[in-house]
């Protein structure tokens, strides 16, 4: 019998283009994501070069990161409106596939890929973005790199890279009730720190992961980089392939059969070993807010937030202290006694249908405060369609919400959806550093639920007391 | 890219730990389309006040740093976004080495790839030279040849990277030219593969 491999060895292995001792693998990409903000300056290094895009057909191009959310077509920053003009001029003088502003599969380019079926099981997908991750939870080895990689990919369609180590993230029991995929990686992360992944893979498993649905696998994957690892994933199995069938760039009929076959093949075999495992109890997890400027400084909703005098050294202390001052709390304050001024539900991790859903059942018969300005931004047209087909703006819109156009917005604030300075927001992106939604902007990650849940009540609330009141109606 | 083999120059030591990319180089000066002209904006959040003018408190805008080209930093620098402006700044504010305990994956990479040099040394011997950069102006050699870091008197530290890295940084190669030469194995992959354009 051959050697048990987990599902990253099988992957790396099947897209060996080259190796040589003492250098990196040359690995052949088969999906290369771009987008306007981390491509211009790629294209401009092929053209410099006199090179070409070695594979249009395996590049997908689409607009995000700057795209206004309130009405498509007025840019007023002219700078984004240039660099959005740039992908479009890059795409067709190049020959690359773009969904722009007005196509209708527009959308963040982590929620369009699988979408449209272009993420598979297996493939190698890279983009110049750190959530490309989020890919992982199909099983395909899925990774952010960097600009002059995104050069290296359009010009040969590979990339150079070290064998990683393999890291088991296992989540042992059942989430409960009220607890969601966000809940579980921040308190990963929480628990492990902002770095456990650096220089591996992760692969996701145990009961609970396998208990997610794909939209929830792709919000823990999504995160992986907040741990430090560049690719999360999560071997395929009748969920993966139940939400591949009949999408559009996926084969049909026979051909998806075969495909489906050889999907579950990829699936980590029994007894493969990884060098590193650290297990979670998903039983104990409880909603998660972060209190500080990095998402492994993260508490339950029930707790208090830490003191610095409680850390070991004084450069930690330091750090403790300084994240308390930016984000305007104090030492021992319980989290949910903090009043928020926004609330963002959006971005590459939490803005599929079922986080707007899961949203708007919260919100559902009820009001945002009045002090709170809250948005809800789609992750694509086609979610803001399907959401909209289901009456879920309506629910928003009547409680209070903006309802908006599809695209990253206060994720990052590279467009007009910003934070002011020294305001709270209560979002479902995924990362609080600081300034991330705007200069001086405080961030507090949470899942859909609690983001609604606080838009409601003003401040942090277990969602959980919320949907109890709800049932005792 | 430009080879790096020796490097001399001076310290600015910036104690903080998971220094994030978000701090290197907001977005909001991730809109231009060149590789060039970053360094003015480098941890421009930290540098400047809502008003543009220098912050006092952070210790970059003090002139005995005016000259730094070295920055050494606590562990996980460069984590969060793959944005490779963030290295683009670092460089073209004058930086040619960052030393640090541990680098986050993908801002290592992005260093290399644009001949800043990243140094990894122990969390001891980070602080040691944080704790003297910060109290007098301190200046360092770093030989990525001899894999060392040394200052005048004290300092003598050994640090590890890998040789295809070390390979690049030394030569300055283009990556994409070192993998064309590759091209007829990524056709035979191409075929083998049937993937057919």
């Amino acid at each position: 019998m051959t050697q048990p491999k987990t599902i990253i060895e099988k992957i790396w292995e099947n897209h060996i283009v080259h190796q040589e001792p003492g250098k990196p693998d040359l690995l052949y990409i088969d999906l290369h994501l771009i987008h306007e903000v981390t491509s211009p300056q790629a294209f401009e290094g092929l053209r410099m070069k006199g090179r070409k895009v070695r594979r249009p057909e395996l590049t997908f191009a689409t607009m995000d990161h700057n795209v206004p959310t309130k009405q498509r077509h007025i840019i007023k920053d002219e700078v984004s409106k240039k660099q959005m003009h740039t992908l479009k001029e890059n795409c067709e003088e190049f020959g690359v596939p773009l969904a722009d502003i007005d196509h209708p599969d527009q959308g963040i380019v982590h929620v369009i890929g699988p979408e449209l079926g272009l993420t598979q099981p297996g493939k190698t997908i890279v983009c110049g973005d750190s959530h490309t991750s989020t890919h992982g939870a199909f099983g395909a080895l899925a990774f952010g790199i960097g600009t002059s990689e995104v050069e290296h990919v359009l010009s040969t369609q590979t990339l150079g890279q070290a064998a990683p180590k393999t890291l088991e993230v296992k989540v042992n029991g059942k989430l409960g009730t009220g607890v969601t995929a966000k809940d579980l990686i921040l308190a990963i992360i929480a628990k492990h720190g902002v770095r456990f992944g650096t220089g591996y893979v992760i692969e996701y498993t145990g009961e609970a992961v396998r208990n997610l649905s794909m939209e929830e696998r792709m919000t823990v994957c999504n995160m992986s980089i907040e741990a430090g690892a560049r690719a999360g994933l999560i071997s395929p199995d009748d969920t993966t392939i139940e939400y591949l069938r009949g999408r559009r760039h996926v084969p049909d009929g026979e051909a998806f059969d075969e495909a489906a076959d050889k999907w579950r093949a990829l699936a980590t075999d029994e007894g493969a070993s990884y060098d590193a495992t650290v297990e979670i109890d998903a039983n104990e997890v409880e909603p998660q807010v972060t209190w500080g400027t990095n998402p492994s400084m993260c508490i339950p909703v029930s707790s208090n937030v830490p003191d610095p005098a409680s850390q070991e050294k004084d450069y930690e202390q330091d750090a403790v202290q300084r994240a308390l001052d930016y984000m305007g709390l104090k030492a021992n304050q319980p989290i949910d006694s903090v009043k928020i001024d926004y609330v963002f539900i959006g971005s590459c991790t939490n803005s599929r249908l079922s986080d707007l859903k899961k949203a708007a059942d919260v919100i559902q018969g009820r009001k945002v405060d009045d002090k709170v300005t809250a948005l809800v931004v789609p992750g694509s047209r086609t979610v803001k369609e399907q959401a909209e087909a289901e009456g879920l703006d309506v629910i928003f819109k009547t409680a209070g919400f903006e309802w908006r156009e599809a695209g990253c917005s206060m994720c990052l604030a590279m467009n007009d959806d910003i934070v002011p300075p020294g305001e709270r927001c209560a979002s479902t992106s995924n990362r609080n550093f600081e300034g991330r939604q705007g200069n001086g902007a405080r961030t507090h990650l949470v899942s859909p639920e609690m983001a609604a849940a606080a838009a409601l009540e003003g401040h942090f609330v277990d969602v959980r007391k919320i949907t109890n009141t709800t049932v005792n109606r | 890219m430009e080879p790096i083999r020796v490097h001399s120059g001076l310290v600015y030591p910036l104690n903080r730990s998971n220094v994030d990319t978000d701090q290197i180089i907001p977005k909001q000066f991730l809109k231009r389309i060149e590789r060039q002209g970053f360094g003015q904006f480098l941890f421009y959040n930290w540098r400047f006040d809502e008003e543009g003018e220098k912050r006092d408190s952070f210790t970059m805008n003090d002139e005995k740093y005016n000259d730094a080209s070295i920055l050494i930093a606590g562990d996980n620098f460069g984590c969060g976004s793959s944005r490779e402006h963030a290295p683009w700044a670092i460089l073209d504010y004058g930086f040619k080495v960052i030393i640090a305990p541990s680098f986050a994956d993908i801002f290592y990479n992005n260093c290399v790839k644009n001949g800043i040099l990243p140094v990894k040394l122990t969390e001891d011997e980070t602080q040691a030279i944080i704790k003297k950069a910060e109290q007098q102006k301190l200046h360092l050699t770093v030989d990525l040849e001899k894999q060392l870091v040394v200052d005048e008197d004290e300092f003598n530290f050994s640090f590890d990277i890998s040789d295809y890295h070390k390979q690049m940084l030394l030569n300055g190669w283009d990556e994409i030219a070192v993998t064309l030469t590759n091209e007829e194995k990524i056709t035979a992959y191409e075929e083998r593969q049937q993937i057919i354009g």
